[in-house]
Parts: C-alpha cells; structure tokens; sequence
C-alpha cells in the first residue's frame, strides 16, 4: 500500500467534485429530515403562491365587482358574503393574495437588489465609500420604520409605486448591514485577493466570488425581511395609506370590514369576516417563520437544542 | 478622566449627530413636495395675495439652510408651526398651532406606553429567564412556541382578536379608548385596558425571545460552568455570577423594545380609536398636514434615539468589558 505514493491524481479529485450532490438532491434529503413546522410552512406557502398566481381563474366573482347586496351574510353565491359597498369578500381575498404578496415579494426583491449591492460594494472597497455608506445607513436607522414611511408616503402620496420604493429603501438599510458584516470576513480570503490580481472588475468579484460565500445567511434574511415588509405593508394598508382600492388587499379589508366584530354576539360568521384577511397575513408570516427557522438550522449545521 | 465618563461623553455626542441628521431629513421632507402644494392646501379659488402671504409664512422664499435654522430654533423653544388645515382660499386662517394638538395626544400615548411597559416589562424577564433556566422543558417549549406565534401576528389581528372575545362575545372591556382630559384615573385604566393588553402580548413575545436568548448566551460561558462545578448552589451561580453580567443585555432589550412600542403604538391608537399622536400622525399623513407630521416624526425619532441611547449608556456602565473598544 505504501509503495505507490504518487496515488493522487488530479483528474481523479476534479471527477470526485462532478460527483457532487445537486442542489435538487441535498434538497430531497433534507427534506425527509425536515419538522414538522417546516413541512407545514412549506405546505401554506405553497398553497399561497397557487392562489395567487391562478388568482384569476379561481376567483367566483371580480375583483372589484359591485352587487347590489351589500352587506350579505355568508353562504348562497357569496361565501364568506360581501362588504360594505357589495363586494364579494372571497374574491376579494383571492386577489388579495396576488395583491399582498406581489407587491411585499417585489419590495423585498427591490430591498435586497439595493441592500445587498450597496452592502457588498462597502465590503469590497472599504475606506471611505464604506464609512459614508455605514454612517447613512446608521442615521436611517435612527428612525423607526413605520414613522419613516408616514412620512415618506405624506411627501410621494400613496401610489403602489411609491409604496414599493419607499420601503425597499427603507428596508435595504437593514440588508445592506447584514450584508456587509458577513462578507468583511470573505473579502479578506486568498481567494478573493487572487480574483482582484488577476484584474477581475469589481461586479465579477461580487457575483462569482463573494455572492456565493454568502448566500446561506441571506436567503434566512430574505424570508425574514419578506415577512417584515409583508407585515409593514399590511399595516400601512390597514392604515389607509397604502394600498388604495379599488385594488383588493387583506389589511386595508380588515379594515373596511372591522366595525363587523360588534355584531359577534348576533352572527358569529359576519364577526369572522373580518378576522379571515388579517389571519390570511398572519398564516403567511407564521409559515414563513417556521421555514426560515428551519432552513438556518440545517445551514448553520447546530444540533443543538435537539 | 475616567474611561468610562469619556465613553459616555462620546455616546452622547454621537446621539446628537444623529439628532441633527435626522432633523435635518425630516425638514428636507417638505423640499420634496411638489412646487405648488400651497395651491393644493389653499385650493383653487386662493388669490396671489393669499398664496405669496402663505409662502413668506412658511418662509419658503429664503434659502433652505436659513428656513432650516429658524426650524429647529422654534422647535427648541417648544414651537412647532402651524397646522396647514384650517386655512382657506380667502385668506382667514383658523389653523392651529401644532404644539396644542400635539401636547394633549402626546401625554394620552405616553400614558398607554407606560401602561403596557409596566405589565410587560417585569412579566418578559421572569418569562425570559425562568426558559432560560429550564431550557429545552416543557415549559420554555410552550412559551417559545405561544411567543413565535404571537410575533408572527399583525398587531391589528392581535387587537381584534381580543376586541371579539373580550369586547364582542364576553364584553367585559369596551372596545373604544375614548378618553379625554376629563376622564378619571381608574376610568381611564379601564379604558386602556385593551390596547395596552395588545401592546403587552407584542412587547412581551419579542423581549422574552431577546432575554432568554441572552441568558442562554450567558450560561453557556465557561465561568457559569466554573462556578457549577465549584459546587456553588444554582441561586449563587445565577445572583453572583450571572446577573451581574446580564444587566447590559438585559437594559439593551428592554430599551430596544420599548422603542419597538413607540412603533406599535400608532395601529393600536387606531384599531382602538385612542386619542393619541400615533392617530393624530395618521391623520396628518392622510391630509397630507406636514408641520403636525414632521413634528410627530420628530417626537416619534427623538424618543427612539434616546431609549437606545439610554440603553448603550447602562451597558456601558454595567459591562466594564465594553470599555476596551476595538
């Protein structure tokens, strides 16, 4: 055995990497080990995503259809009945999914486009440009969010435009801080100092060398930021200052249908109306929290607590 | 000096920088608005007299830097503009002063803040250590899972879900906070009961999570695992060798989420129709009324910068450990 020292090939190592699993494979068996929560977040996010994006097909009535009935209690051709002006409150909440998690999955995509760039661009060339972005991103800390975006909306008004810029910016100052803290550690590798010898610009770094060495802690992020921003969004509509109808969207039908609840004593049901959309936000949150969870405990690779 | 008093100093300095910025960007806010928003407020019918007397009012025909210092001067002194509502195309102004329709409101969230601070504050450490010290129980099991729900929850769902069972099919509580100036001390409690308790189940949730993740954090360091195999009793270990440690983390999450309620406050204020600034800020945004949302802003701002400021403050003092920065 110990007469054939040269047994090392490189061929044979670079054949051994080939023989990776695929992600689809590492994904099939992590899967099988998978809780429950996180079965059951996978399973309601999945059912979300369906219903909003066959939205259309599955709705009964339009999204902004008016029948003379307003009012209606639940049951007959209006499940869970109409609201204050004859709209079918199922519909509604079929649209609502498309709605709601269109413009939070938008916000969040823009946030971490902004973020995640700014962040990585601070890491890579430190000095000054990473001072003035951290100390900016510091001051827009310095503000709670909820009352920043108050304010932004007063100045932009409250279009789905403004809503979707106003917080991706806002939210992106918390990206592009987790960002930069995890990849200070990568930008000081071998590796990463090797790619900027050999004259790799500055975009090839970020995306092919540092990108992927960071990818675990930001997808965590991405769900908790998508949650957050789904939750602020829905509080702003709830609030009348974001979403504006005729567009359906669970927090702004909370709120038009909330006065319902004093009438729990007389019809339950037309009590629970209100209640579906601002559960529907909150089935969502708690399903994305459960996978999120889940996801960071197989990548940070604790078995802890177990 | 002492090391910490230069610490300190430097906290404090660098939370008045931020101040200044942040005023500075809550002033600029009304840069950004379109060239003719005093037609918008004034309407249609408002004659050139009126609108040049409203932007000389408003000083927008001096230079930024110079409309900014007169600003921030008046709001020293307690002064905080006019409301734009109020005003008319013919020129009489019954506008109000920002301060009387801030002061009253500002007084009512402070008493509701202080509300739920009070409950949940003490009830998040108990909750918070006790899982910490019976880890992986039953009980820090349930209390976890019971706290992850609720903070998954929208405030506004949390709200109704108590204004149904315990204002709809119970009534036990009224579902409207309508207080006033008028209203007596326990009548007022009981009003607020409600939205303080929604407060508390947000706050309560999020500060325990934060206490219970610092302990554990604490009890895995190896001078916790000395004193246990010295022999020392649990209660010794945990009031002479933990606790003192656990002030900095402990005051950073109280801070940090008392500052949280300053956010939460302005959709319980609604959902319950509490007369407080959140409501009044919603208002404004609604009207667009800029003087009464940038003076909310500003308040709202204030207030968070100085609980955190107060809470790097007590961890520096408690923690000699921060003393030697990077």
């Amino acid at each position: 055995m110990t007469d054939k020292p040269q047994a090392y090939s490189a061929a044979a190592e670079v054949g051994q990497i080939r023989e990776r699993r695929t992600w689809v494979q590492i994904a099939k068996i992590e899967l099988k080990k998978a809780p429950y929560s996180a079965w059951f977040g996978l399973i309601v996010i999945a059912i979300y995503l369906f219903v909003a994006i066959f939205a259309p097909l599955l709705a009964p009535h339009g999204e902004a259809e008016i029948f003379p009935a307003s009012f209606a209690p639940w049951g007959g051709d209006f499940v869970f009945g109409t609201d204050q002006i004859g709209r079918d409150i199922f519909s509604r909440l079929i649209y609502g999914a498309r709605n709601t998690i269109g413009i939070a999955l938008a916000t969040t995509l823009l946030s971490f486009a902004i973020g995640g760039s700014l962040g990585l661009i601070a890491a890579i060339s430190g000095g000054w440009l990473d001072q003035l972005l951290s100390r900016f991103v510091d001051v827009l800390m310095a503000i709670p969010g909820l009352i920043f975006a108050l304010m932004l909306l007063t100045i932009f008004g409250s279009s789905i435009l403004s809503l979707i810029m106003i917080i991706a910016v806002l939210d992106s100052t918390r990206v592009f801080r987790l960002t930069r803290s995890v990849s200070v550690s990568v930008v000081v590798m071998d590796y990463v100092e090797a790619a900027k010898l050999r004259g790799e610009k500055l975009g090839w770094i970020m995306r092919r060398e540092i990108l992927p060495n960071i990818m675990p802690p930001l997808i965590a992020e991405f769900g908790l930021r998508f949650s957050f921003v789904f939750l602020t969004i829905a509080a702003l509509s709830f609030l009348g200052l974001g979403i504006q109808p005729p567009t359906a969207d669970w927090g702004s039908m909370v709120r038009d249908n909330a006065s319902m609840i004093q009438f729990a004593k007389y019809d339950l049901t037309a009590a629970l109306t209100p209640m579906i959309p601002a559960g529907a936000i909150a089935l969502l949150t708690v399903a994305v929290n459960f996978v999120v969870d889940w996801f960071l405990h197989i990548t940070s690779g604790l078995n802890d607590e177990h | 000096m002492h090391p910490i008093l230069g610490t300190i100093i430097q906290r404090l300095l660098l939370g008045i920088v931020t101040l200044f910025f942040v005023s500075l960007i809550i002033f600029s806010s009304v840069e950004f608005l379109p060239g003719d928003f005093t037609q918008a407020i004034l309407g249609q019918a408002a004659t050139e007299d009126t609108v040049a007397a409203f932007r000389a009012e408003l000083g927008l025909d001096k230079p930024a830097y110079i409309r900014y210092f007169d600003w921030i001067g008046a709001v020293a002194q307690g002064d905080l503009g006019y409301s734009f509502s109020g005003r008319s195309a013919s020129g009489i102004d019954r506008s109000r002063a920002v301060v009387d329709l801030v002061a009253p409101r500002l007084g009512n969230t402070l008493f509701l803040a202080g509300m739920a601070a009070i409950v949940s504050v003490p009830l998040a450490l108990v909750l918070g250590i006790t899982a910490a010290l019976y880890r992986n129980s039953f009980y820090d099991r349930s209390v976890n899972a019971v706290t992850l729900t609720t903070i998954s929850f929208p405030e506004f769902f949390l709200a109704y879900l108590l204004i149904l069972f315990l204002a709809s099919l119970w009534p036990v509580f009224p579902s409207l906070a309508n207080v006033n100036a008028e209203t007596e001390l326990i009548d007022r409690i009981y009003k607020c009961v409600l939205p303080a308790l929604t407060l508390t189940l947000v706050i309560v949730a999020h500060m325990m999570r934060m206490t219970r993740a610092a302990i554990i954090n604490l009890l895995a360091s190896p001078y916790i695992e000395m004193s246990q195999l010295k022999g020392l009793s649990k209660a010794k270990v945990i009031m002479r060798h933990a606790l003192p440690n656990a002030w900095a983390p402990i005051a950073t999450v109280i801070a940090f989420n008392l500052a949280y309620l300053v956010v939460g406050v302005v959709v319980v204020e609604v959902v319950f129709v509490y007369p407080g600034i959140g409501q009044l800020m919603v208002d404004a945004v609604t009207t667009r009324d800029i003087p009464v949302v940038q003076a909310c802003a500003l308040i709202f701002a204030t207030t968070y910068i100085l609980l955190n400021l107060t809470a790097d403050i007590i961890g520096i003092v408690t923690n000699p450990r921060l003393l030697h920065p990077r």
